[in-house]
């Protein structure tokens, strides 16, 4: 596990602590540990001389910066009306299926995280969903499996 | 500076470049109604319900936010303005528990009073209220998301005059709330209590945790012997709660009112404001010895301990200057432990049959009487903190016609007060009034000002500085010859930070500083009637200075209660008893 502090030191190195780093820094941290944490936050805020307040505010808008635990995969499926139309129903049973949980938990592994997000861009080749950054679309029920073992199958 | 010429509903008018719609048609006494807008905050733009018709515009235009502008034509009562407006109330009112009845702000809610201008009858729209818990978790104050229509008031009071940011606009879009960090209770995160978000919110979303049942059940019991202190400020405040115009004195009318409530001793904390200057003028005097004297190094500045927002902020924001404040327990907190001991001793009864209540225009006031070490009497010190506005609530529901109730004086002992006392009301107060009692201690001498009224240390400006020469002392604080008392006066909590970011570099060139956690000091306390205003708390100050001038007794040393107290109970100040009694210890608290 790495150290949560250093995470955030990392990124204020890399990319400073004025005000409009907060975004970056805070895309950094989400991208090493795939959430913000409370000690995170109130870390960020020491860091930027700002409220723990306005950096959960701030982090809080956007959809892909998590502050509720996360597992190694989250799995954005869109649900927005073209993927909707084209079967994103019968993608989410099988995610569901598969991995045992419904939408906004994580396995008791810590390995996914199930959740929906609005369009990401893929309206001509729906359903899609996103693994982290990497992007499926065309998917269907089995390719969804497919595509699960893939990541169980990585050490 | 450049001027605009605009007409509004054909009248015209000319005001400064910057002005905005809304400043131009208050100059001609048209009113725009508003929500989010207030004038105490920077714009938001946010609630759309001030919203006007400019000709030649497609769409109407938020009064509160668009610049007057050369040649405007501007009409804020056509039927297009009505009916958006009404739409707004409506859509504003869709995510709003409409409990008015049931509500605490009742009668004194702006929402409501605009829903009942509109005539906004039987919502239009589906309701979708907050249906989260209330919060309840802090002694001060109650927050509930139900009533609240994101005005986005408490978060720019939070930010901009207290610079704490304990509340914050969260999440985005019909999901928008005003939360803590990470929603954790209120009593657990920043919030110093200060209540000055109770005092803009337009709706019943935040408001002072009431104790009136309590102290009914208090009075009710005949078994209870029920004592009352009434701070400074509420005197200059109660009034306008009670239909009275602002910058009144009412102190008489108030203890009238207070002992046919049922109230079995009716005091004053401002005899206690009298005893914290002899204990921190003392404290002052005896650190400035070990430095200069003895050499010896002592936490300077010193730093004012009345004001418990203002505790509560530096024991999360500023830890490392703990030491800096004075141990001085707030005159709230001193008048609870003397009211279970010396004067339950003078008066025979037993303390553990004695309520201890205070009126307080303060909701930081409730979260410093529930602190666990206010308990030097053996019992809780301060059984009951009501605000202003709580009096107010319970002189109505006794039905008493306050503004033609008669004089009467506060019982004794410990009714007797200075206008050094009263002065503590107002933001650079304690400063003056300790002036007054140590320059004359030091040298013999009144302080060198015009009829004892310390002008660099009032007024409104966030930070005042002041020094004064000490010259000629007596022979016991020779040391002193010649020095250069600098003192700090801040009030605002974003005011407050400057003078601690200075003094946490070491940098602060100041013996004494005052904080007053709110604008304006007491005068504009969390706990004070609504509604507030830069206006209205220079004319609650006005008749704070007024009050001052019109007592016999200016100094707190020469208060003969303080006198009483010091030959008969207390010894000298700083004296083993007032360790007991009168000091207390702060904690050190996180920043999140």
């Amino acid at each position: 596990m790495m150290n949560l502090d250093s995470t955030v030191t990392v990124a204020v190195k890399k990319f400073g602590a004025e005000r409009e780093q907060l975004l970056p820094v805070l895309q950094y941290v989400v991208s090493k540990e795939k959430w913000l944490s409370e000690d995170t936050l109130a870390e960020v805020a020491r860091v930027f001389d700002m409220s723990a307040a306005e950096v959960y505010g701030v982090a809080s808008f956007y959809s892909f910066l998590d502050t509720e635990a996360r597992g190694e995969y989250v799995i954005r499926v869109c649900r927005t009306i073209s993927c909707d139309m084209s079967g994103k129903e019968a993608i989410m049973e099988a995610l569901q299926k598969t991995l045992r949980i419904s939408v906004g938990e994580t396995s008791s592994d810590r390995k996914f995280t199930l959740l929906e997000t609005n369009c990401i861009g893929w309206c001509a080749e729906g359903p899609a969903m996103l693994v982290n950054d990497e992007a499926y679309t065309n998917l269907t029920p089995e390719k969804v499996v497919e595509v699960l073992q893939g990541y169980m199958n990585r050490t | 500076m450049e001027t605009v010429k605009l007409t509004i509903n054909d009248i015209k008018v000319e005001v400064n470049e910057g002005a905005t719609i809304l400043d131009a048609a208050k100059k001609i006494g048209i009113r725009i109604p508003t929500l989010c807008h207030h004038d105490d905050l920077c714009v938001a733009g946010r609630c759309r319900v001030c919203v006007v018709e400019q000709k030649g515009a497609r769409l109407l235009q938020a009064s509160c936010a668009v610049p007057a502008a050369e040649g405007m034509q501007i009409y804020t009562n056509t039927q297009k303005v009505r009916e958006a407006r009404r739409t707004i109330l409506e859509l504003l009112l869709s995510e709003h528990s409409g409990e008015c009845t049931s509500c605490y702000r009742s009668n004194n809610c702006e929402l409501q009073a605009l829903a009942q201008e509109y005539l906004v009858i039987g919502g239009a729209f589906i309701d979708v209220s907050d249906k989260s818990p209330i919060d309840v978790s802090s002694p001060s104050l109650v927050k509930d998301n139900g009533k609240c229509i994101k005005c986005l008031r408490c978060v720019r009071t939070c930010a901009e005059l207290q610079g704490v940011s304990a509340l914050w606009n969260t999440h985005k879009g019909n999901k928008t709330r005003i939360e803590t960090f990470l929603n954790k209770p209120m009593h657990y995160v920043v919030c110093t209590n200060c209540g000055q978000c109770v005092n803009r919110c337009p709706t019943g979303a935040l408001t002072e945790k009431a104790y009136i049942q309590s102290v009914w059940r208090a009075i009710d019991d005949p078994e209870k012997h029920v004592v009352v202190q009434t701070a400074p400020a509420v005197r200059v405040g109660l009034g306008e709660a009670l239909g009275m115009e602002p910058g009144g004195v009412v102190t008489g009318k108030m203890v009238t009112a207070l002992k046919m409530l049922g109230f079995d001793s009716v005091l004053d904390t401002d005899f206690t404001a009298d005893l914290t200057i002899m204990e921190e003028g003392t404290e002052l005097l005896t650190r400035l010895k070990t430095a200069l004297q003895d050499g010896k190094p002592t936490p300077l500045p010193m730093m004012t301990s009345c004001s418990p927002g203002w505790i509560k902020f530096i024991e999360h924001e500023y830890p490392s200057l703990l030491d800096n404040l004075s141990t001085c327990k707030s005159p709230q907190q001193m008048f609870g432990a003397l009211a279970k001991t010396y004067y339950a001793e003078k008066i025979g009864v037993d303390p553990a049959r004695m309520v201890s209540v205070s009126v307080m225009p303060c909701t930081a006031k409730k979260f410093e009487a529930n602190r666990p070490e206010m308990k030097s009497s053996g019992f809780k010190d301060v059984d009951y903190v009501l605000t202003t506005r709580e009096l107010a609530h319970m002189i109505r529901q006794a039905g008493l016609s306050f503004a033609n109730l008669e004089e009467r004086k506060f019982d004794s002992i410990m009714g007797e007060s200075t206008g050094a006392a009263v002065i503590f009301g107002a933001t650079g107060g304690v400063m003056e009034a300790a002036l007054r009692t140590a320059y004359e201690l030091v040298t013999g001498r009144e302080v060198p000002f015009r009829n004892l009224n310390i002008e660099p240390v009032r007024g409104m400006e966030g930070v005042r500085a002041a020094s004064i020469k000490i010259e000629n002392v007596k022979e016991e604080w020779k040391f002193l010859e010649g020095a250069e008392l600098k003192v700090a006066v801040a009030h605002g909590l974003a005011n407050a930070r400057k003078l601690m970011k200075e003094a946490e570099k070491g940098a602060s060139p100041y013996h004494f500083i005052e904080i007053m956690a709110c604008p304006g000091g007491c005068i504009g306390g969390g706990g004070q009637p609504i509604p507030t205003s830069p206006e209205i708390r220079l004319k609650r100050a006005a008749a704070i200075y007024a009050a001052d001038e019109a007592l016999p007794l200016r100094k707190s040393h020469d208060n003969p209660e303080i006198k009483m107290i010091y030959r008969e109970f207390l010894g000298a100040p700083l004296g083993h008893k007032s360790h007991e009694l009168l000091h207390t210890h702060y904690a050190r608290r996180n920043r999140s």
